[in-house]
């Protein structure tokens, strides 16, 4: 069944190029002539789907349009080009605050805002729809029977005592390229000078640099990679198959918890039909997917009185102050310094 | 129409309203203003040391400029009520970094004065400041501008919740005070009242000054109120005395007229003279009544506004004024029957007047009936009413009506002979509705007359 | 009787003095308060006529004074003031009865007598002619001791013809004594008295004689 949802991709894919922004992977749910819900986001078609496919159970009659893209061609997307999406979901956080907080989100219907707590939304135009850790990702053959590192500092320790293991088997987002590798960052560097260490000693071990969490499963998987840095823990308890022997590790000196986000734009064709599956998807029904779909990492709010260490990432301007080009082009000058050490 | 002059009680209410609505709008207005100015200047504060922060976070490096923007700084700006922030730097007059077309400053701000000004931007309202410094770039001091605008939108919604509660406190205030100034106005107007029911319980006669306690701005009325009092009470001595007199002065020489007449009369000899004296007499008579019953009238006129309020026993009186015209009645040699019941009936009004009515009844009664009759005076209680009936075997109504007969000066047109002014009855239907009770006079079958007063029997 | 007339209209006192004298009465007059007071220190009186108007003061004041020193004088206001407040307060204050100005002589006449017998006349002015025993204050009449029930017309037409027995009286005399002078009178009405008082006389050796032409006259054998 897949397949064949699949196979009609080339299809949209050859009308929506009309745009300018790069898309991963586009599929169309529900009847062809029905009206549809355009949906803009960086999550996995294949996580999105299940969602789809139930709220269109719910809603006969209705399609859904759903685009993949990174998170900077998300941003793109809905500031430069001005494509009228009726929904946008993103994990990148301090975008979707930008596209936000310059005007581009339309207010959303209070029912839905007011059912949020304050740290799950900004004002009336960006909602947390999946709190999401960002852990480690360790290959058990590289432990040699030792325990998983517990915190960055075990981790240091652990690469700068077995380079012959790790050197060129560590695999971390670029930043320069990964919105979210960017976010991951700067939120690591906020809460700690460790990750200054940590690039050194990746530098020195010749980390490769992924644009996504995917490839860096898919290296782990193939077993190119033995140590996946700041990955999304959907993505690797959704991808890992049983018995890769990848454990996945929450860092309990901290674990930066992503909210992935929504937005419904200004100039949203359908903001209605929007609304309705933002709805759905803040519905019981529709975390409970979410949840299924990713191996259970998709965390309600009780999670944070369980394991102190998650530390979330607030939603609100002060993510924008790493966007600041200047800002950011330090950072990222200061971070390819440490990594590439002479 | 008498135009009606507007209600004391509703000016006050109505004043009170007007001033607790105005009230509440002044609230409403000062706290919504207050609020603004004092948040905004507190808001200003914190957007100027954060620009200032962020300006003084511009480093010198090769090449150019280093900046490390703090995400606290931007959070803490838009802590309150989750504002949109907008940044721009521009070194040596270009845009660095942030928003190249955040708007510019009105005048440039120099080192030590920050510029804080208002723009619109991307369809919100911002409030921005711009603070300069410059930096050394290349050996070579270059200006650079710093600009930081947020919303105000949630300090607008605080002043505007702020607001709204006051507003809504002046509602309540104006709401309390509607029953409140319902209340003080009945208060206020309490002291007239209390000294307008003094004044209106008092009894006709009661002429004496009012010394019920007032309030100091009633006491101008009280006092004009004495003074009509003291003229009033001046002008019915004066009438009363007026009356008396009058009386004294028609009456005396009446009185000597008619007693030389009489003398006269049993001295003349000749039919002629008598026949002239007995005219005299006869002429004198009438005056006499005439004028008897005019001063009754004035009296009963007088009186009847006065409204005095004794306890009157209708049987005793009635006894009494039975006993008084017996001996007139002898002269005829009537007989005056008197039935009174067992049970006194008393009835409340003015017994001058009542006495005066009666009498003019069983006077009439006597007047009227034939020598050798019988007048029949009867009191029973009828439905809460005492009923006077006063019986005679006269001549009766000669075919009029009890209401033309009761206008003054018209008397029956078969009283033939007999002196009278023809006043007597209006004496006693005025009288009677004077006292809330009712005069009727009917023609008796076996001849003679009936006159019946009633009075509210008093409890 | 003893009468003490205070009035002060001088020609009034004299009408009514030269009245009551002509039926037998003694009046004094007093035209004052003051001379009234003199009079009644000296001699004792049946009956007063008080004016309430009087130069030296009220009426009532004098009325007020006599009840207050125990005086039981029978007093008869004559009054010219207002009718109708004034009786009520003379008959509180004590006096008798009271008789508004101008009066009927004949009135006045049945009041004294009413008053007279009300206060239990201790008087005697017993009349006696023929076999008639006649008490004009109390009424009463016998003839040859026995007792006769005359009606007060009846009474006074007798009282007139005893104060002058053997003389004739016209009709008219009789009229004026008999009616009130406001009344009409036929011109029989006396001839129906006259037989009313012959038959209650009956059997006495008084007679009433009529005088053909000239009226009628008391004659007593």
């Amino acid at each position: 069944m897949r397949h064949a949802l699949v196979s009609t991709l080339a299809l949209i894919l050859s009308v929506t190029l009309a745009w300018g922004f790069e898309t991963e992977a586009e599929r169309h749910f529900g009847p062809e002539n029905a009206p549809r819900i355009r949906v803009l986001g960086t999550t996995d078609l294949a996580f999105f789907s299940p969602v789809a496919e139930a709220f269109l159970a719910e809603n006969p009659g209705l399609g859904i349009e759903y685009l993949q893209a990174s998170s900077q061609s998300v941003s793109l997307a809905v500031d430069a080009e001005g494509a009228p999406f009726d929904l946008v979901i993103s994990t990148a956080m301090d975008l979707q605050m930008k596209l936000a907080n310059d005007g581009f989100a339309r207010a959303l219907p209070p029912d839905i805002v007011q059912r949020l707590p304050g740290w799950a939304r900004w004002r009336d135009r960006l909602v947390s729809i999946a709190l999401e850790p960002v852990v480690l990702l360790i290959a058990q053959s590289a432990l040699n029977g030792q325990p998983p590192p517990r915190s960055r500092r075990d981790l240091i320790a652990l690469l700068r005592d077995h380079p012959e293991t790790f050197a060129g088997r560590i695999g971390t987002y670029d930043p320069r390229i990964s919105g979210a590798g960017y976010l991951f960052l700067t939120q690591d560097a906020r809460m700690s000078d460790s990750i200054w260490r940590l690039a050194e000693v990746m530098g020195r071990l010749d980390a490769r640099l992924y644009c996504c969490s995917g490839e860096v499963i898919e290296g782990l998987i193939a077993g190119d990679l033995v140590v996946g840095y700041n990955v999304l823990g959907s993505y690797a308890a959704a991808n890992l198959p049983e018995g890769s022997g990848v454990l996945v590790v929450p860092m309990e000196d901290f674990t930066i918890t992503l909210q992935r986000t929504a937005l419904i734009p200004v100039n949203a064709a359908d903001p209605d039909g929007g609304a309705a599956l933002l709805r759905f998807i803040l519905s019981d029904v529709g975390q409970d997917i979410q949840a299924q779909v990713t191996g259970g990492s998709v965390m309600r709010p009780e999670s944070f009185t369980s394991q102190p260490w998650l530390m979330p990432i607030r939603l609100d301007p002060g993510l924008l102050s790493t966007l600041d080009t200047m800002t950011r082009d330090r950072f990222l000058a200061e971070w390819t310094a440490a990594l590439d050490q002479p | 129409m008498r135009a009606r002059a507007p209600s004391l009680r509703r000016r006050l209410v109505v004043q009170l309203i007007v001033l607790s609505a105005g009230l509440a709008v002044a609230l409403y207005v000062a706290v919504r203003l207050g609020a603004e100015r004092a948040s905004e200047a507190t808001l200003d504060g914190i957007l100027g040391a954060a620009t200032s922060t962020i300006a003084e976070e511009l480093r010198s490096v090769e090449g150019g400029a280093e900046l490390d923007l703090s995400p606290g700084t931007f959070s803490m700006l838009a802590a309150m009520g989750e504002e949109r922030i907008f940044h721009r730097i521009d070194i040596n007059g270009l845009p660095v970094t942030g928003y190249a077309d955040l708007p510019l400053p009105p005048q440039a701000p120099t080192a030590l004065q920050p510029v804080f000004y208002d723009a619109e931007y991307r369809d919100a309202d911002l409030r921005l400041v711009a603070v300069a410094r410059s930096l050394m770039i290349e050996n070579r001091a270059a200006p650079v501008l710093v600009i930081v605008g947020q919303t105000r939108e949630g300090q607008r919604a605080i002043a505007l919740g702020l607001a709204n509660r006051a507003a809504a406190l002046g509602l309540v205030v104006f709401l309390f005070a509607i029953p409140f100034s319902l209340l003080s106005a009945r208060t206020l107007l309490r002291p007239i009242g209390r000294l307008a029911e003094a004044v209106g319980r008092r009894g006709g006669h009661d002429l004496r000054p009012v010394r019920h306690p007032a309030p100091a701005e009633l006491a101008p009325l009280v006092e004009q109120l004495n003074a009509f009092i003291a003229r009033l009470r001046q002008t019915l001595a004066q009438t009363e005395t007026f009356i008396a007199e009058a009386a004294h002065h028609i009456r005396t020489p009446l009185a000597t007229l008619r007693s030389e007449a009489e003398m006269a009369l049993r001295q003349a000899g000749d039919e002629p003279t008598r026949a002239r004296l007995r005219g005299m007499i006869r002429a004198t008579e009438e005056s006499a009544r005439s004028a008897n019953q005019l001063l009754d009238h004035a009296t009963v006129l007088f009186r009847a506004d006065q409204k005095a309020q004794d306890r009157v026993d209708l049987g005793a009186m009635a006894r009494a004024l039975a006993e008084r015209f017996q001996p007139t009645a002898d002269l005829k040699d009537m007989e005056i029957c008197l039935s009174l019941p067992e049970e006194t009936l008393e009835t409340s009004g003015d017994a001058v007047l009542i006495e005066a009515a009666l009498r003019n009844l069983i006077d009439n009664a006597v007047k009227y009936s034939p020598a050798d009759s019988t007048v029949d005076i009867s009191l029973v209680d009828d439905l809460g009413y005492a009923r006077i009936e006063v019986t005679d075997r006269g001549r009766g109504l000669g075919g009029e009506t009890q209401a033309a007969l009761a206008q003054r000066f018209r008397r029956g047109a078969n009283v033939g002979g007999v002196v009278g002014s023809g006043l007597g009855l209006t004496i006693v239907s005025e009288t009677a509705t004077a006292m809330g009770g009712r005069f009727a006079l009917a023609e008796r079958e076996e001849g003679g007359t009936c006159a019946t007063l009633w009075f509210p029997r008093s409890r | 009787m003893r009468f003490l007339l205070i009035e002060d209209n001088a020609d009034l006192a004299r009408s009514v003095r030269e009245r009551l004298e002509m039926d037998g009465h003694a009046v004094d007059h007093a035209a004052s308060l003051s001379e009234a007071e003199d009079h009644l220190a000296v001699a004792p009186y049946d009956l007063i006529l008080l004016d309430i108007t009087l130069p030296d003061g009220d009426g009532r004041g004098f009325l007020q004074r006599q009840r207050a020193r125990k005086a039981d004088t029978p007093v008869i206001v004559l009054t010219a003031r207002s009718a109708v407040s004034d009786r009520v307060d003379t008959l509180d204050l004590g006096a008798d009865d009271y008789l508004t100005k101008p009066f009927d002589f004949a009135e006045l006449e049945a009041r004294c007598r009413a008053v007279l017998r009300r206060r239990g006349g201790t008087v005697t002015n017993l009349q006696s002619y023929a076999d008639l025993v006649f008490d004009p204050m109390g009424g009463f009449v016998s003839v040859a001791g026995e007792n006769r029930d005359l009606r007060n017309r009846e009474l006074r037409l007798l009282e007139v013809l005893l104060s002058a027995p053997g003389r004739i009286l016209s009709k008219d005399q009789l009229c004026d004594r008999l009616f009130s002078l406001s009344e009409p009178v036929s011109d029989n009405a006396i001839e129906v008295y006259i037989a009313r008082l012959r038959k209650k006389l009956e059997g006495s050796t008084a007679r009433i004689e009529t005088v053909r032409g000239l009226g009628y006259r008391l004659t007593g054998g």
